[in-house]
């Protein structure tokens, strides 16, 4: 994407806090919303004497990030401490790591468009979140919630090699994808648990990359497209009018829709890094980091790309059902229990599912089971039932745990297929329309259809309507 | 003879016997620390009612037959950067003026589990830095051998109360000598266990890298004794090393003939007072009658250990006093304009001079440019040093040198020059660059009746060979005499 004749070079760090079970170096629970101050402890409070101690899982659930973005993983690695004041920090430090992250130099394929774009990854690290500062009316002054003290994060750092801010949102949206089917992220934007900081230059084709400036509090994706169109525009403005770009930290304003500059680069704080020597270096075995790249699930790209080439089902569906994990996972149960017909199943979970899950309704929260799609499904791509048969079946099921069989049996909702019964009905219907067998052979084709219709009504509507209509034509052109 | 003179391990055989109560022993402290408390300032806080009460409950639970540590019904005291759930841990600074912990350390956890009763909580060098317990942000305290003297630092307060018998035991925290200084300058046995065989969860952070909580004892038998009931691993402490400790009081063997000592020439060169080499190389000549081999050695870096342990030191605790902002805990400075005023204020006001030095030394050598040419160099040195000792210590069971360059010293002597001071420490902070274990025994006196200290150094995890020659040495010497107040 060009900007009047600039091409605009975007950068991402995305944070995003993992969802194991307790924090990062304490036992404290790690949730969101609950009351202020109650998910806390004397070390993630970062009181005097306390210790860290890590949790493991975050370095597997780091790691298994690094695999699913073709990371090196450097499986001994130490922690450091980033040195800086503020009241939701409460040791004044926080716990990351520098000079040596858990993953290095990877890559992400990013469906751009029909393309597909190999986006370079920097680096993955491990870090903890800080707190929240509160405001309230009645207060005078700032209020500090500990609670997010010490949830895990994972700081996953792109190179320079995304244009524009479709490209960026492509890239932010598979990242989430991955992190949602590796499951180690509830990447909930709205909780905070997926934030970005992006780095923005521009420059004209064929000449070096311009100056970038990195912009800070960026909490959507959104606000990400349009604070990248705004930083672009900003800075092609400057060029424009003859001044430079310098090298700062800016502030997003989304409801403003504009940045602030925060700091220059000569102010730029002096974070004062040193291995935190509380802790002992990280030493993965070379078996575990193996197991976690050999359990790894499907991805979504593969998985997109699975359905398309197998299933013969459209690019467009198969998006549609890998965006949501649940989905994906149930389509894959039903296929494994038999589906005869992967496109009609495709068009039930996009359809029927869809509605309810869009409702607030889970599967599980159902009496559906994947044994009892499929039967449906089978059943319709076999002209047992009709479409609409299924359906008043699917609204069945849903609520009861009752047999499909049982269900067509006491509806009477099984389809006649049986060539001799529907002959039987189609010569008493043409029988009883003389003139609209003739307007048919006098050339108004029209006609068939209602013949049909007919044949539908006598059968009470359990004739097949495909069977019904070749045999009505075969005997009109008799 | 008084109950408050008696050792750790004496009295617990007594209170097993039933001879006596933990009651009177802890009432004869209590009565000790009214008597001598005025002249020797070793506390911040004690509370005679709740020591009492636990005493009587300890006198329950021996009446009752209930299995109890060897410790259990001893009074002991604690330095006052170790946190007690409840009871203030000011680590004498302003800045922690009225701050109670909510949490135990580990090593609290563990002697209470073994029934000792605690007296209180003792003075030391602001946040345990330096070497004369000048730098307490309430008080000096004296050394009982003479209140006109320092009684070393930073745990001066622990030295003190068990040299004057305002404790039986206590415990104390050493980051480059704090413990192995005072016990030397107040003639008791102060040991500086490896780093990770007692957990520092708990103990408010000076130097991560280089902190460990160890005891203080009339006798190298307490000091053992105590040693037992805090060490081990703990998995709050990251650092902490999971391993067997068997225990060193049983081990205790006088029995050294064949154990080779080194002489590292380096400890014994300029900046010591002579009197005090010829203290040390008396009491080595006396262990090698005893059958010990004596060698010189030759330790190249010690020249540099000092500066590696000032920046790594330094660097260190710029970090871990960072939390002391204001916002938390703690001191909080009045009338400011904003945040960082808040910050500025709190700080300047919350801390002392020596403090604020190290935190600005600090500071500056982690700074970005300087990282490499300071930090980064001294942890190379550390990685030397250590490859020293483990190449000495293929041919030496032990290593002695003395604890102090000079006897206890006036005080105001030394406290207007930052480097006199720093240079108590030339003996002790190479062991803590090389987290070895070593003990301080006193060794003489001089000729004003000030006790001379001798440090045995030993490898890692081997307590028990420097404990069994301070042992050895102690026989030789004859028992701790306390001083008269």
């Amino acid at each position: 994407m060009m900007i009047k004749g600039y091409e605009v070079v975007v950068g991402l760090e995305v944070h995003a806090e993992l969802n194991t079970k307790t924090k990062i170096y304490c036992n404290c629970k790690n949730s969101f919303g609950l009351e202020v101050n109650t998910q806390v402890c004397p070390i993630c409070m970062g009181m005097p004497g306390t210790l860290p101690t890590l949790n493991e899982k975050v370095v597997e659930y780091a790691i298994k990030m690094g695999h699913a973005l073709n990371c090196g993983i450097n499986r001994i690695c130490k922690q450091d401490r980033k040195n800086y004041y503020y009241p939701d920090l409460p040791k004044s430090y926080q716990i990351s790591q520098a000079d040596i992250p858990l993953c290095h130099d990877g890559y992400l394929d990013v469906i751009i468009g029909d393309d597909v774009k190999r986006i370079g990854i920097e680096r993955i690290h491990i870090e903890e979140d800080a707190g929240k500062l509160l405001h309230s009316d009645k207060f005078d002054g700032s209020l500090v919630d500990f609670n997010r003290c010490g949830v895990p994060l994972i700081e996953i750092v792109s190179k320079p090699d995304l244009r524009g801010s479709d490209e960026a949102k492509a890239y932010l949206e598979t990242i989430r994808s991955i992190l949602r089917y590796i499951d180690i992220s509830d990447c909930k934007m709205q909780e905070g648990s997926i934030r970005c900081d992006v780095n923005v230059s521009v420059h004209k084709p064929g000449e070096p990359f311009g100056t970038r400036c990195e912009m800070k509090n960026v909490n959507s994706f959104s606000a990400a497209v349009r604070g990248i169109d705004y930083e672009a525009n900003r800075q092609i403005a400057l060029i424009e009018a003859g001044g430079t770009v310098v090298q700062e930290t800016r502030r997003w304003d989304d409801a403003k829709g504009e940045s602030i500059s925060m700091r220059s680069k000569e102010d730029a704080q002096d974070y004062r890094y040193f291995p935190e020597p509380d802790l002992l270096t990280i030493v993965v075995p070379e078996e575990k980091v193996q197991y976690l790249k050999d359990t790894l699930p499907e991805l979504p790209n593969a998985k997109i790309m699975r359905y398309v080439n197998d299933y013969s089902i459209s690019h467009y569906d198969a998006a549609m059902i890998v965006d949501v994990p649940e989905k994906s996972a149930f389509f894959d149960k039903c296929m494994n229990v038999g589906c005869k017909a992967p496109k009609l199943l495709a068009n039930w979970v996009l359809g029927e599912i869809s509605k309810f899950m869009n409702e607030g309704t889970a599967i599980e929260d159902t009496k559906l089971t994947p044994e009892k799609l499929v039967a449906i499904v089978n059943y319709i791509n076999d002209g047992k039932i009709s479409t609409a048969a299924g359906k008043t079946i699917f609204d069945v099921i849903l609520t009861e745990d009752k047999d499909i069989d049982a269900i067509i049996e006491e509806k009477s909702l099984s389809q006649v297929s049986d060539a001799s019964a529907l002959e039987a009905i189609a010569d008493e219907v043409l029988a009883a329309n003389e003139k609209s067998v003739n307007d048919y052979l006098g050339g108004k084709t029209n006609a068939l259809g209602y013949l049909v219709g007919q044949c539908m009504k006598a059968s009470k509507g359990k004739a097949n309507p495909g069977i019904m209509k070749d045999i009505i034509l075969k005997k009109l052109t008799k | 003879m008084n109950l408050y003179e008696y050792n750790a391990y004496e009295l617990s055989s007594m209170l097993k016997d039933k001879k006596i109560s933990s009651r009177e022993l802890t009432a004869s402290v209590f009565d000790r620390i009214e008597e001598v408390e005025p002249k020797v300032g070793a506390y911040l806080y004690t509370n005679k009612e709740a020591a009492l009460a636990k005493a009587t409950e300890i006198d329950n639970a021996i009446a009752n037959g209930e299995d109890l540590g060897r410790l259990a019904g001893i009074p002991i005291g604690i330095k006052d950067n170790i946190s007690t759930k409840g009871i203030p841990t000011t680590c004498a600074s302003k800045m922690l003026e009225n701050y109670k912990p909510v949490f135990n350390a580990t090593v609290i956890e563990k002697l209470e589990a073994e029934g000792v009763v605690m007296t209180g909580k003792l003075n030391m060098d602001e946040f345990a830095m330096g070497s004369s317990t000048e730098n307490s942000y309430f008080k000096s305290t004296k050394n009982p051998f003479n209140t006109e003297c320092v009684p070393g630092g930073s745990s001066g307060g622990s030295a003190a109360a068990v040299a004057a018998g305002e404790a039986i035991v206590a415990l104390g925290s050493d980051t480059g000598g704090s413990i192995r200084q005072p016990a030397s300058l107040c003639g008791v046995v102060g040991l500086k266990p490896t780093y990770g065989s007692v957990s520092r969860y708990g103990l408010v952070a000076f130097a991560s890298s280089l902190d460990q909580i160890g005891p203080f004892g009339k006798s190298v038998k307490d000091v053992a004794l105590l040693q037992d009931a805090i060490c081990g691993y703990d998995k709050m402490d990251a650092t902490s090393v999971n391993r067997s400790y068997s225990s060193l009081y049983d081990g205790l063997s006088e029995n050294i003939a064949g154990l080779k000592i080194g002489i590292p020439k380096e400890y014994f060169g300029e900046g010591i007072r002579p009197e005090v080499k010829a203290a040390v190389m008396n009491s080595v000549k006396e262990l090698e009658k005893k059958g010990a081999i004596v060698k010189e050695i030759s330790l190249n870096s010690t020249d540099y250990a000092l500066s590696a342990y000032y920046i790594i030191a330094c660097a260190e605790a710029s970090s871990n006093l960072a939390r002391f902002d204001g916002v938390k805990y703690g001191y909080r400075a009045q009338n400011c304009d904003g945040l960082v005023d808040m910050y500025e204020k709190t700080r300047s006001e919350g801390f002392g001079r020596e403090v604020k030095r190290r935190i600005m030394l600090g500071t500056f050598v982690l700074s970005s440019g300087y990282y490499d040419a300071y930090y980064k160099k001294a942890k190379l040195l550390q990685k030397r040093i250590l490859s020293e000792f483990n190449e000495a210590f293929n041919d030496v069971d032990v290593i002695i040198t003395p604890t102090s360059p000079f006897e206890a010293f006036k005080i105001g002597e030394r406290s207007g020059d930052p480097l006199a001071m720093y240079a108590s420490d030339i003996c002790t902070v190479t062991i803590n660059i090389a987290g070895l274990p070593a003990v301080s025994v006193p060794c003489g006196f001089s000729a004003s009746g000030l006790p001379y200290g001798m440090q045995i150094i030993g490898k890692k995890f081997d307590e028990q060979t420097i404990l069994n020659t301070a042992y050895a040495h102690e026989n030789i010497f004859g028992a701790f005499k306390m001083p008269t107040l």
